[in-house]
């Protein structure tokens, strides 16, 4: 009764600029329309069908149409925050399109939500997207399929929105592969080396298995609780069993599809494959936004995990081993965006142990602060890439203008892109004051605390208490938190500093990216310094405190209080312990910079074509601990030679068609062979067997 | 009397019979048919006299059914023997299986 | 709309009127053809034999298009009905008309047969007019299967569907024509043999007993089971055996990568996106309400359950290392219809609309993947993957086109293919978790193996010389496929209307399936009371 009078009261967005949500997908989806075309119509003013090398005919005009849709839909997004926060809405808009998938009980409309962690997400991809946009004009104009890319880079922001704007999960869904699409499309961009199409198809196919699990859960949703959208299923959840089977396999099977999603183990194999992809494509799709979406996801349905405890702890779990297993790869990566993909993969595994936990605005504010620093450490790297290649092109050498033993001395030629990117380095260190350290310490701060008190300290994972578990994941994030701090000072060192290895003659054509470049770096310089401020925890007078809390009380505040066993807003631990675990988090990072500035000596290396090999544990670091090579012992290979011998050429092709199917053909055959071998075509023979039957007949007759 | 009418009958029906099985020539072959038709014939004709016309009505349809055999059958020979330049059936056999 | 079609006596005229214009169409051509083929100027007789199949099919869509709209999907009776006498004496009556499930399929008939007379444009050269003929009674008699309302006609229907298939491979195919059309003949000919004596028994049984009149209605054998449990297993076995034949159900599927791979394109897409269809609307239109109690016998009901799940692995698996792309094609087709009969025999509504959504679904991609192969065919006459490579740089409009397709195929949200496997998938749960949670691992290997096939296809360095001149679409081709574009992206935002016109039918038959094998009624989903507390 009260939900209905709740629903016909008019809610406090609508007729306000809320109204006007579906646009904001819509932009961008129009700008993949205009670019898209322009992609197809180039082809066509080119005379012939095949690209013209250099810059595209319509450059002009996609430098225009693609970012200018993320700046209004960015626009819009703020015009529709600031109507937000004025609104002070409890429950969520949502705005119904059409049906979608209308059958009997299963009624799927194409409906959008907006509530506040959704406004979170939507912000942060318009907002850092437009930046990558623009940051892309430069990047990527004299590439002769810069309309395609373009077109891409908007069809991605498109359905990245449906997916945090989606009312239910099958319209998430359709974000989901949509983004997946796009990743896939983007990776395998210059798609004429078979090392990025190989990328492109290996990270669809991996994000398809996690779809798997997400398409499970949904159909254990609709099986058990006869909803999907997010409304219902929250309605309903407080009434399945806590911590029962169903609500856990939901969960469980939800999360591998956020571990496919957002590269966790055992799925996280595709994305430093997937660097293959242009570098603005890195930071936007596989550092800021995309990959961050399993997290969402969870946060999302943080209705259903707070029900779920022992969930709560895989998902911890898998993250804080996640996060040190890719931290100690990226120690020993030479290839610039191969370390910031591990580090992504790392720092996603953070996010887990925040919404694993139940701080979910812990792992939000982690994904918030991320997006500004991994954003601007991939665009840096994207910007020292452009100018190692910009050299390379000028002297004609072909060499690896990613790998940092290429590189050294960079801050000599490039000094604001050093800057900025010691700041993104600190950040995700997690030096005070830049963001990092407030959102890292937030979610270690949670895990530490729910090992003492929580739902999940009460359960049980494979009979371990869950407290040990989360102190276990504590003590993981603290040691990744030490490694990152060292393998980020050692690809800074090695990048910026020391002396410089990419050649005589390239040295004079190594300068700093045009402003186009550079402008959206600054921004995201800033962001990744301040936006910290967000969530300023309660022991710190800097400032408004718990504001991204507060903010997204309505939406996860109830969960997050019912995991962490305590009102929300009460007090979750002493003073004196927060200071305490502030100051070690502080102690790790400083102690990882240090040791890393002490150890590394970048003036010892040499080129990568005079590198030695790794050794011992090195290599197999190197190696990744041949975590590709096994999967493709241990699963790729058997289903093929499977499917190959067994399946196809055994029984497709040998019993079932071979034996049966032409084997009863042949069967008919052989007897009537048989037959025929009685046709000897000799009239007399024929006719002596006639008389003979004619005989036997009558004497048969005669005789009886 | 129609004991005597049927084995004549019998007597001719025989040597036809014994004629197809051992003779090569298609020709002789199709003569030693035609006898065994005249054997049925006799004794239809035979049986005539005892039981009715029924007999001579069947007779006339046998004639008939004779000749047509005849000019049909004769060509099919000359044809083949325009062909193979034989009429010996042992080398006439595109039948075998 | 509606009001206007019914004003001209639309319901009353057109069902016969879209079985008799191909038929006129094809005596047209017959004759055109063989008068043109006296003339010197051949090639102008083949022009117009070309032209004048391409405007009688779209003469026959635009008409059947009225459906979309004089069909009233609230009503459960069937509509645009036709009852004559045929046969008297044997009790044969020429009984057509249309429900909700008919209604999609026949729009899908009407709306490909246009486009493969435009996909056999160039491709067929010898007998053009034979060839443009055949085709159009092929609509006739596939039309007539989705019509009939009466078991003997529908048998018939069902044959003449089958004999110029058999001439269109046989005559028009590639180099193992005879043997691929022999073994599609024989093999899909001898279970149809056991249907027709099951459908005589039944018309026999149903007949009046004083004249000893058969009755071959079909409305009349739904409402009236006679049968006795085991008379009806083996008549269930009899239709399964032709039906199963033709889904193709796995293992009973290997005569169809032959006829895909042999046949010319626009058979190859008639057979996929057509006739494959034919034996799951058997399995809905026939052997599950004629036989309720044996369809839903629990052994036979876990049997075919279990057997779509190992076609739905086993076709994707199999396709995966298929080198022929055709055959990569007709694999998975297997695994897609296994989707299909699974959610047929799940028999929930959601499984059923499923099941009838990828029929359509199945029907656009597939027939879009055949014409997509024959028009690369035409080019470089092969249809081995490892002959391309790399060409997306060559023919971007092939392999936009390409892509998009395969994406719908493999099931991506937003376009058609996800709706039916989505839904088929969420209503089998219930009945069938394992089930239902192996057949969703179908959508892992899907991405697998059109992925790979279309990246060494499109993808890779583009290493092969031949391949660098190969022209792009050309504006009949481009035609050709937005029509196919256009559906595949509208099914899968919008599917709401198509969902809405198959909805009754689609719960009329799982009521009717459920009442008659003694099921309890599938209630409506578990809604947990949404309590007042809950919701903030």
């Amino acid at each position: 009764m009260m939900l209905l009078q709740v629903a016909s009261q008019a809610h406090p967005l609508s007729g306000t600029v809320a109204e006007w949500v579906w646009l904001l997908p819509v932009l961008p989806l129009l700008g993949f329309v205009i670019n898209g075309g322009l992609a197809l119509l180039g082809l066509r003013a080119n005379g012939d069908a095949r690209p013209a090398a250099g810059r595209h005919t319509y450059a002009g005009i996609v430098s225009v149409v693609g970012p200018l849709v993320l700046v209004l839909s960015f626009a819009l997004a703020v015009a529709i925050f600031g109507a937000m926060r004025g609104a002070h809405m409890e429950a969520p808009f949502i705005r119904n399109y059409f049906d979608w998938m209308p059958v009997g009980d299963l009624q799927i409309g194409a409906a959008l939500q907006l509530d506040q962690l959704a406004m979170v997400m939507v912000l942060v991809i318009t907002g850092i997207g437009m930046l990558i946009h623009i940051f892309s004009v430069g990047y990527m104009r004299d590439d002769p399929g810069y309309p395609r890319y373009f077109a891409y880079l908007n069809l991605f922001v498109f359905f990245m929105l449906v997916l945090v704007l989606g009312a239910n999960y099958p319209v998430l869904f359709v974000g989901w592969e949509g983004v997946g699409l796009c990743s896939y499309l983007l990776i395998g961009f210059w798609f004429s080396d078979k090392v990025n199409a190989d990328a492109g198809k290996k990270a669809f196919i991996v994000n398809r298995i996690g779809d798997f699990g997400f398409l499970i859960a949904m159909f254990l949703l609709f099986a058990h609780v006869g909803v999907l959208d997010f409304r219902g299923v929250e309605a309903a959840a407080p009434s399945l069993a806590f911590g029962g089977w169903l609500v856990t396999a939901i969960c469980l099977f939800m999360f591998l599809g956020c571990a496919g999603k957002s590269a966790q183990i055992p799925l996280y194999v595709w994305l430093p494959d997937a660097m293959a992809g242009p570098t603005p494509v890195s930071a936007l799709i596989h550092a800021a936004t995309m990959v961050t979406a399993g997290v969402y996801l969870v946060a999302r349905s943080a209705f259903l995990f707070s029900m779920a405890p022992v969930a709560g702890l895989v998902v911890a779990l898998i993250g804080g081993l996640t996060a040190i297993f890719a931290a100690t790869i990226g120690l020993k990566q030479w290839d610039i965006k191969k370390v910031l993909a591990y580090s992504t993969v790392s720092q996603l595994g953070y996010m887990f142990i925040g919404v694993g936990v139940g701080a979910y605005t812990a792992g939000i504010f982690h994904l918030v602060t991320h997006a500004f620093f991994k954003g601007l450490l991939f665009l840096g790297a994207g910007s020292v890439i452009y100018a190692m290649h910009a050299a390379y092109h000028h002297t004609h050498r072909h060499e690896d203008a990613q790998d940092m033993r290429n590189m050294g001395g960079m801050r000599r030629f490039m000094p604001l892109t050093w800057v900025l990117m010691w700041i993104a380095t600190l950040a995700i260190a997690g030096i005070p004051p830049f963001s990092g350290f407030f959102s890292k310490d937030e979610v270690l701060a949670a895990a530490f605390t729910r090992a003492g008190q929580s739902t999940l300290a009460d359960a049980y994972l494979f009979g371990v208490p869950g407290g040990t578990v989360l102190y276990l994941v504590y003590v993981l994030g603290l040691a990744s938190a030490l490694l990152t701090a060292i393998y980020m000072t050692r690809m800074m060192l090695y990048t910026f500093h020391g002396s410089n290895r990419t050649g005589e003659g390239e040295q004079q054509h190594l300068r700093e990216a045009p402003w186009v470049m550079t402008g959206p770096l600054v921004a995201l310089g800033v962001g990744s310094a301040f936006a910290g401020w967000l969530n300023l925890p309660a022991i710190l007078p800097l400032g408004p405190r718990h504001t991204l809390d507060h903010w997204l009380e309505p939406v996860v505040g109830a969960p997050t209080a019912l995991t962490a066993q305590a009102t929300a807003g009460g007090g979750e631990h002493s003073a004196g312990m927060e200071i305490t675990l502030i100051l070690i988090a502080i102690l790790v990072a400083v102690g990882g910079i240090v040791y890393a500035f002490a150890r590394l000596k970048p003036e010892r290396l040499v080129p990568k074509a005079d590198s030695p090999e790794d050794e011992g544990f090195g290599l197999v670091l190197a190696n990744k601990y041949y975590v590709d090579e096994v999967y493709d012992a241990a699963f790729v290979t058997p289903t093929y030679q499977l499917s190959r011998i067994f399946l196809w050429k055994g029984v497709d092709t040998g019993l079932i068609d071979g034996l049966m199917v032409n084997g009863t053909s042949a069967l008919a055959r052989g007897l009537g062979w048989v037959g025929s071998r009685l046709q000897t075509g000799a009239t007399g023979t024929y006719a002596w067997v006639l008389v003979a039957g004619v005989l036997a007949v009558l004497g048969a007759v005669t005789l009886r | 009397m129609l004991a005597e009418s049927l084995a004549i009958s019998a007597v001719l029906f025989t040597i036809g019979v014994v004629g197809v099985l051992i003779r090569r020539n298609a020709i002789i072959i199709f003569m030693c048919v035609e006898l065994m038709l005249n054997a049925v014939n006799l004794s239809f004709v035979a049986f005539s006299r005892y039981y009715g016309a029924e007999g001579q009505v069947f007779v006339l349809l046998v004639m008939t059914v004779a000749a047509a055999e005849a000019a049909v059958g004769l060509a099919i020979i000359i044809s083949i023997f325009r062909h193979r330049q034989t009429v010996n059936l042992q080398n006439i056999n595109l039948l075998k299986g | 709309m509606r009001e206007f079609l019914l004003s001209v006596g639309y319901d009353a005229w057109v069902l016969p009127a879209l079985l008799i214009i191909p038929v006129a169409g094809a005596l047209l051509l017959l004759l055109s053809g063989s008068r043109s083929a006296r003339e010197p100027d051949a090639d102008q007789g083949n022009h117009s034999a070309r032209m004048i199949a391409f405007g009688v099919l779209v003469l026959e869509f635009l008409v059947s298009l009225g459906l979309w709209w004089s069909f009233d999907p609230a009503s459960g009776a069937w509509q645009a009905p036709v009852d004559s006498a045929w046969i008297p004496m044997w009790g044969i009556r020429f009984t057509l008309g249309i429900d909700g499930i008919a209604l999609m399929m026949i729009l899908l008939t009407t709306f490909i047969m246009p486009l493969c007379v435009l996909g056999s444009w160039t491709s067929v050269t010898t007998k053009v007019a034979t060839y443009f003929a055949l085709m159009l009674i092929l609509t006739s008699g596939m039309l007539g299967v989705f019509m009939a309302r009466d078991m003997f006609l529908f048998y018939v229907m069902w044959e003449v569907m089958l004999i110029p298939m058999y001439f269109i491979i046989g005559i028009w195919g590639g180099e193992r024509r005879i043997y691929a059309s022999i073994k599609f003949f024989i093999y899909t000919m001898l279970p149809s043999l056991l249907m027709l004596v099951a459908i005589l028994y039944l018309g026999i049984k149903a007949g009046d007993p004083a004249t000893g009149t058969p009755n071959f209605s079909y409305d009349n054998l739904v409402a009236n089971p006679t049968l006795a449990p085991a008379a009806a297993l083996w008549l269930f076995g009899a239709f399964f055996a032709a039906f199963a034949v033709k889904v193709p159900m796995f293992p009973f599927h290997t005569w169809l990568p032959d006829a895909h791979v042999e046949a010319p394109t626009a058979g190859s897409v008639i057979l996929a996106s057509i006739m494959l269809k034919m034996g799951t609307f058997g399995f809905l239109r026939f052997a599950l309400p004629l036989f309720p109690g044996a369809a839903m016998h629990p052994t036979v009901r876990g049997v075919i359950v279990t057997l779509s799940v190992i076609g739905i692995i086993y076709g994707a698996l199999v396709a995966m290392v298929q080198p022929d792309f055709k055959k990569l094609v007709a694999y998975s087709s297997v695994s897609h219809l296994g989707f299909v009969m699974l959610g047929i025999f799940a028999l929930t509504l959601q499984s059923v609309q499923g099941a009838l959504m990828i029929m359509i679904s199945h029907g656009i991609s597939t027939g879009a993947l055949f014409f997509l192969v024959g028009i690369i065919y035409e080019r470089r006459h092969s249809r081995l993957i490892d002959s391309y490579g790399g060409i997306a740089r060559v023919v971007p409009v092939f392999a936009v086109l390409l892509t998009l397709v395969s994406l719908s195929s493999i099931g991506l949200p937003g376009l058609n293919g996800f709706i039916g496997e989505f839904l088929v998938l969420v209503g089998s749960f219930k009945p069938y978790p394992v089930a239902t949670t192996l057949a969703a691992t179908g959508v892992v290997f899907a991405a697998a193996y059109l992925l790979w096939a279309i990246q060494r296809i499109l993808f890779n360095p583009l290493d092969k010389p031949e391949n660098e001149s190969i022209p792009d679409l050309n504006w009949r081709e481009v035609a050709l496929m937005t029509p196919l574009v256009v559906v595949i992206i509208w099914l899968g935002v919008y599917p709401a209307p198509v969902l809405r016109r198959m909805e009754t039918a689609a719960q009329a038959l799982v009521t009717q399936v459920e009442k008659g094998a003694g099921l309890p009624a599938s209630a409506p989903g578990p809604r947990i009371a949404v309590r007042a507390g809950a919701a903030r």
